[in-house]
C-alpha cells in the first residue's frame, strides 16, 4: 500500500516537472521524464526484476550527476555559448528590433487609459498637449468625441467604453504590452499602464536576404552563421548575437593562441608543483602529528586532537581571506610579528611559498585525521615484534608502518592531489593568481590551470562558457591521466604489500 | 520495500529537475525546475517581481508594497546578494528572471548584447528631471536603457584636523601627507586602495589627470571599443606619473593598501587623505573625526582629474512576464520625486533626480559634496568591452606602482586587451 502511495508521489513529481517542460517546448526532456517514470513505476510495481530495483536508482544518479555534466560540458565546448551568444537567432532578431525602437520625432506623448469595448481591449489615448482623446485599436486610430478627461489626465468617461481600473488593467498587463496601434509614422505601444508613445523600429530583419537593415542610414548587416553575428561589409557586427556551433575552434584557440598555449606549460608545471607540494607537506605534517599523538606515552591526546581539528572545522573560505590579509606587507600580522618587510604576495617566489603554506595549514588536519584512523588499524603487535627483532624506531616506521599506511592512504592521497590540482579557492581567495608580471597581465605566478581558465573565460564580468568548457575538457584529461597512472602504481604497490 | 520506493521517488525528482534545467540552454549549475514552474503559473496574474541587492531591497520594499496596493497587484521584491548581473542573465535565459532589475549602469552593454533588458521610453520632461550625467550613464547606443536612481563617484575625503586645507594638486597632497608622515602624525601619505591587482575605479581620476585614457569616443558619444587607448602616448605618461607616486617613488601609492584596510586606516586617523566613495561614510562618521569631501585633485598643469561616475538604475527585463506593469513601475513610479525622496531617506545615496538632490543637499551636505566632486566625472563605460579592461588595466597599474616600466606595462596590457577583444 505504501508502495502505491510513494509511487503516487513519483507521478506527482512528473506532473510537477511536466508543465514547465511543455511551456518551454522541451519535448525530448519531457519524453525522457515520462519514460523514466514509466519504467520506475513498472519496475517497482512488479514483483520481478529484483536486481534492477537496486541498479536503477544508482544508474539514474550516475547519469544525472556524472554523465550528464560531462556530456553537457563536452557539447558546450563546441559552441560559442557565452555573453552575447546566449540565445537563439530568433531571440537575437527580436532584441535587435525592439532595442532599435525610437519615439517618432515630433509625435505626441500620449496619456493611456486602457478600456474595453465588447470585451476587446482598446487604448483610449489622450494627446497630453491638446487634450484630445482618440481610440486606438489594432486597426488604427479614430477620434473619440464626448470623452471626459479626469483631473489625473486619464480618461474618466467615454460613452460605449468600459474604462478599466488600474488593478483591472494590471491584470491584463501582457495583453496591454501586446497591443500595437498603427499610426501614420509608426506604431503606438503602451509604455506602462498610463502612458503610450508612438515608436518605430529603426532596424528590421529581412528573411529574404537574412539581414538586418537600418531604415535611417540604410546600413545592412548580413547574418554570419559561423560566428553568430550580423556583420556589415566593414566587418563590424551588431552587439546582439546568437549561439552557434563553432566546431573545434575553442580547442584550437587553447592550442594555437600564443596568449594561452604559450603559458600553458608554465602554468601546468606550477600547478603540478602546487598540488604535489600541498599533498606532500600536509601529509608529512599530518602523519608526523598523528604518530606523535599515537605514541603510547603521549598524554592529553584528546585536547590536542580537538585543537588540531579546529582549522579543519573553520570555513576555508573565511580562513583564506584572513591569511591573505596576514600576508599584507604593511598591514599584515606576519611581517609585524617577524619584523620583516617582505611583499609576500607581491613577489613570485614568496607568493608561491605563501600559498603552499596556507594550503598546508588548511590541509594537514585532514591528513592528521585519516592518518590517525589508519594508524589505529595497524596492529601494535607488528611494530612491537619489529622492536623485539631489534629494528630501530625509524626502521620500523619505514619498513612496517609506512607501507601499511600507504596501502590504506594512497587512494586518499590521489584524491587529495586531484582536489588540490583544481583547488580554485586556495588561489583565488589569497592571490587571485598574482603577482602578475608586467609583460603578461593574464598569467600570474601562482595561477593554477583552473584560476587561469576562470580569468580567461570570465574576466571580470563577461562569460565565455564555450571556451571555458574547452579548457575544462583539457584539465579533465590531465587529471584523469595523472590519476590513472598513479592508481596503477598504487595497485602494484598493493599487490606487493597486501 | 518502503525504503526502495522512496529512493526511486528521490531519483525521479532529481532527474526531473536535471532534465528541466537542461531544457533551455542553461548551464548545468542553473536553478532547477521549481522556479520555472512558479513563474509559468504566475503568467499574467498581476504579479510584479523586482530583484535588488540586499541594501536596496530593504529600502525598496515599502514603496513596492505601496505601488502594489495602488495598482491592485502583488509586488515581490527579492534580494539577490551575489553576482547579481550573471544571476539575472542566467535566470532571464531560462525564463525565471524578474520583471524589474536594479543594478549598476555599466551592466547595460552586457545586458543588451544578451537581449535581457528593454529600452525605457521617457518623456522629454522626465528626461530633463535627471542630472545630465545620470542620463548620459544609462544611455547606450543612443537609447535610454534604465531609469537612474542614485549617482555615485569617488572623491577625496580629508581629515580636516590633520590637513585643514583641501590640496589643489596631487603634488600638494603628497607634500602635506609626507610632512604629516615625517612628523609621525600619520602612517600613510594617502589611503587609496591599489591592491596587488590594481583598482581601476580608485586610480582613474589620477590616471586621467596624468593624460591617460581607456577608450576613444564613437560618433554617438559612447566609448569606442575599436579604439583602446591604454597604450597611447598619454596613457604611458600617466602610468609614468603613477610610478613616480608609487613604491619606488613618493610612496603615496602602495599595493599593500586594499579595499579592506584603506577606509579603516583613515577612520583610525592613520592617514589624512582617503580616496573613496559614499560607501566609506558610514565608517568615517562612526570614527567621529572631522572631515571634508572634495574632488580628487589632479596634477599641477595636468588634465582634469575625472572620476568614474556609477549610476544605479531600474531596468525593465525583456523576458519578464509582466512588462506593462514593469514599465509603469520603472518609468512612471520611481521617477516620481516623492518616491525618490523616500527612497533616499531609507537608503541615503545621492539621488539622480535633480529636484530631489536639491532638497537632500539642504540636510545632507556630504551628498552634495560628492556630487560636486563628480561633476567633471566620466560615466563608467557601459560597453561590454569594458570587462576586458578591469583586470588587465589593474595589473598594469599595480606593476608600475611597484616600480615597473610604464611603457612595457602599457604595451603588454594593450596587447592583452586586444587579444581579449578579438575573441
Amino acid at each position: 500500500m505504501s508502495r502505491i502511495a510513494v509511487l503516487g508521489v513519483v507521478s506527482a513529481i512528473l506532473l510537477y516537472a511536466g508543465p514547465p517542460l511543455i511551456a518551454t517546448g522541451a519535448w525530448v526532456a519531457l519524453a525522457v521524464l515520462g519514460v523514466v517514470t514509466g519504467v520506475i513505476g513498472y519496475l517497482y510495481l512488479s514483483r520481478r526484476f529484483i536486481p534492477a530495483k537496486y541498479l536503477v536508482p544508482g544508474t539514474i544518479f550516475l547519469l544525472v550527476f556524472q554523465v550528464f555534466p560531462i556530456v553537457y560540458t563536452m557539447t558546450t565546448a563546441f559552441t560559442n555559448f557565452g555573453d552575447g551568444h546566449r540565445g537563439d537567432k530568433q531571440a537575437a532578431i527580436a532584441a535587435i528590433e525592439s532595442d532599435s525602437v525610437r519615439q517618432v520625432p515630433g509625435s505626441p506623448d500620449y496619456g493611456l487609459t486602457p478600456a474595453l469595448k465588447g470585451g476587446k481591449l482598446v487604448f483610449l489615448l489622450t494627446d497630453t498637449k491638446i487634450k484630445q482623446v482618440q481610440v486606438g485599436t489594432a486597426d488604427g486610430l479614430t477620434p473619440l468625441p464626448g470623452a471626459k478627461i479626469g483631473i489625473s489626465g486619464k480618461v474618466a468617461q467615454a460613452p460605449g467604453y468600459t474604462i478599466l481600473t488600474t488593478p483591472q488593467a494590471a491584470e491584463r498587463g501582457p495583453e496591454i504590452s501586446a497591443l500595437s496601434v498603427p499610426a501614420p509614422n509608426g506604431t503606438i505601444k503602451a509604455n506602462g499602464l498610463s502612458r503610450a508613445f508612438e515608436g518605430r523600429a529603426q532596424k528590421t530583419y529581412d528573411a529574404a536576404c537574412d539581414c538586418v537593415t537600418d531604415a535611417e542610414t540604410g546600413r545592412r548587416w548580413v547574418a554570419d552563421g559561423s560566428r553568430g553575428f550580423f556583420v556589415d561589409p566593414s566587418g563590424r557586427h551588431l552587439i546582439q548575437g546568437w549561439q552557434v556551433d563553432v566546431g573545434f575552434a575553442n580547442f584550437a584557440r587553447v592550442l594555437t593562441d600564443p596568449a594561452i598555449s604559450g603559458y600553458f606549460l608554465g602554468v601546468f608545471a606550477w600547478n603540478m608543483v602546487f598540488a604535489l607540494a600541498s599533498v606532500a607537506t600536509s601529509f608529512v605534517l599530518g602523519l608526523g602529528v598523528a604518530l606523535t599523538l599515537h605514541h603510547p606515552r603521549m598524554r592529553g591526546t584528546r585536547i590536542y586532537r580537538v585543537a588540531l581539528i579546529l582549522p579543519y572545522a573553520m570555513p576555508a573560505f573565511a580562513m583564506l581571506l584572513v591569511w591573505r590579509d596576514m600576508f599584507n606587507r604593511d598591514f599584515g600580522l606576519i611581517n609585524h610579528m617577524l619584523g620583516l618587510n617582505l611583499d609576500w604576495l607581491g613577489e613570485p617566489t614568496t607568493a608561491r611559498f605563501a600559498v603552499i603554506l596556507v594550503n598546508l595549514w588548511l590541509g594537514f588536519p585532514y591528513m592528521f585525521l585519516v592518518a590517525t584512523g589508519a594508524l589505529q588499524a595497524i596492529p601494535r603487535e607488528l611494530t612491537e615484534a619489529a622492536g623485539i627483532d631489534g629494528a630501530s624506531m625509524v626502521c620500523t616506521f619505514r619498513k612496517v608502518t609506512l607501507p601499511l599506511l600507504l596501502v590504506a592512504l594512497s587512494p586518499l592521497l590521489i584524491c587529495s592531489f586531484a582536489f588540490n590540482f583544481n583547488n580554485f579557492n586556495a588561489i583565488q581567495l589569497t592571490t587571485q593568481g598574482g603577482p602578475f608580471p608586467a609583460d603578461s597581465p593574464q598569467v600570474g605566478a601562482t595561477d593554477l590551470l583552473i584560476t587561469y581558465t576562470f580569468r580567461l573565460a570570465f574576466g571580470t564580468g563577461s562569460a565565455q562558457f564555450g571556451f571555458a568548457a574547452a579548457i575544462s575538457v583539457f584539465i579533465f584529461a590531465f587529471v584523469a591521466l595523472v590519476s590513472a597512472i598513479t592508481f596503477r602504481q598504487t595497485h602494484r604497490q598493493e599487490e606487493v604489500h597486501a | 520495500m518502503r525504503v526502495r520506493v522512496a529512493v526511486a521517488a528521490v531519483a525521479v525528482a532529481v532527474l526531473a529537475s536535471a532534465v528541466t534545467a537542461c531544457s533551455g540552454q542553461t548551464p548545468a549549475a542553473a536553478a532547477p525546475g521549481a522556479i520555472t514552474a512558479t513563474s509559468a503559473l504566475a503568467k499574467g496574474s498581476g504579479r510584479l517581481v523586482v530583484w535588488a541587492d540586499p541594501n536596496r531591497t530593504r529600502a525598496l520594499r515599502p514603496f513596492a508594497d505601496k505601488f502594489g496596493t495602488e495598482h491592485g497587484v502583488t509586488v515581490e521584491v527579492k534580494e539577490i546578494s551575489d553576482n547579481n548581473q550573471q544571476t539575472f542573465i542566467t535566470a532571464s535565459q531560462q525564463g525565471s528572471g524578474p520583471d524589474v532589475m536594479i543594478g549598476a549602469h555599466d551592466w547595460i552593454g552586457n545586458l543588451v548584447q544578451n537581449g535581457d533588458i528593454d529600452p525605457v521610453h521617457l518623456t522629454a520632461e522626465q528626461k530633463a528631471s535627471f542630472s545630465e550625467i545620470a542620463l548620459k550613464a544609462v544611455t547606450f547606443d543612443g537609447q535610454v536603457y534604465g531609469v537612474p536612481y542614485t549617482v555615485e563617484n569617488i572623491a577625496l575625503i580629508r581629515n580636516t584636523k590633520l590637513a585643514p586645507n583641501a590640496p589643489a594638486s596631487i603634488e600638494e597632497l603628497v607634500k602635506t601627507g609626507r610632512k604629516l608622515k615625517d612628523d609621525g602624525k600619520v602612517k600613510e601619505i594617502l589611503c587609496l586602495p591599489v591592491t596587488q591587482f590594481g583598482d581601476a575605479v580608485h586610480i582613474y581620476p589620477i590616471f586621467a589627470s596624468g593624460g591617460g585614457a581607456l577608450f576613444g569616443t564613437t560618433a554617438s558619444g559612447d566609448p569606442g571599443p575599436k579604439q583602446v587607448l591604454v597604450d597611447s602616448k598619454g596613457s604611458v605618461a600617466a602610468f609614468g606619473k603613477l610610478r613616480d607616486l608609487g613604491e619606488k617613488g613618493d610612496g603615496a601609492l602602495k599595493t599593500s593598501l586594499t579595499n579592506e584596510n584603506s577606509i579603516s586606516t583613515f577612520a583610525a586617523g592613520r592617514c589624512a587623505f582617503l580616496v573613496s566613495g559614499p560607501w566609506a561614510m558610514t565608517d568615517v562618521k562612526k570614527s567621529g573625526l572631522s572631515y571634508d569631501i572634495t574632488a580628487v585633485p589632479g596634477f599641477e598643469g595636468g588634465k582634469p582629474a575625472t572620476p568614474f561616475v556609477g549610476v544605479h538604475a531600474f531596468y525593465v527585463a525583456s523576458k519578464g512576464k509582466n512588462k506593462a506593469l514593469a514599465q509603469e513601475f520603472v518609468t512612471n513610479y520611481v521617477t516620481n520625486p516623492d518616491v525618490a525622496t523616500a527612497l533616499y531617506e531609507a537608503d541615503p545615496r545621492p539621488p539622480a533626480l535633480t529636484a530631489v538632490l536639491d532638497t537632500v543637499k539642504a540636510t545632507d551636505p556630504d551628498a552634495a559634496k560628492f556630487m560636486d566632486a563628480g561633476r567633471k566625472g566620466l560615466p563608467m563605460p557601459a560597453i561590454p568591452e569594458m570587462s576586458a579592461i578591469w583586470m588587465t588595466f589593474g595589473i598594469a597599474e599595480s606593476t608600475v606602482i611597484k616600480g615597473g616600466d610604464p611603457a612595457k606595462a602599457a604595451a603588454s596590457v594593450q596587447k592583452a586587451i586586444d587579444n581579449l577583444l578579438k575573441n
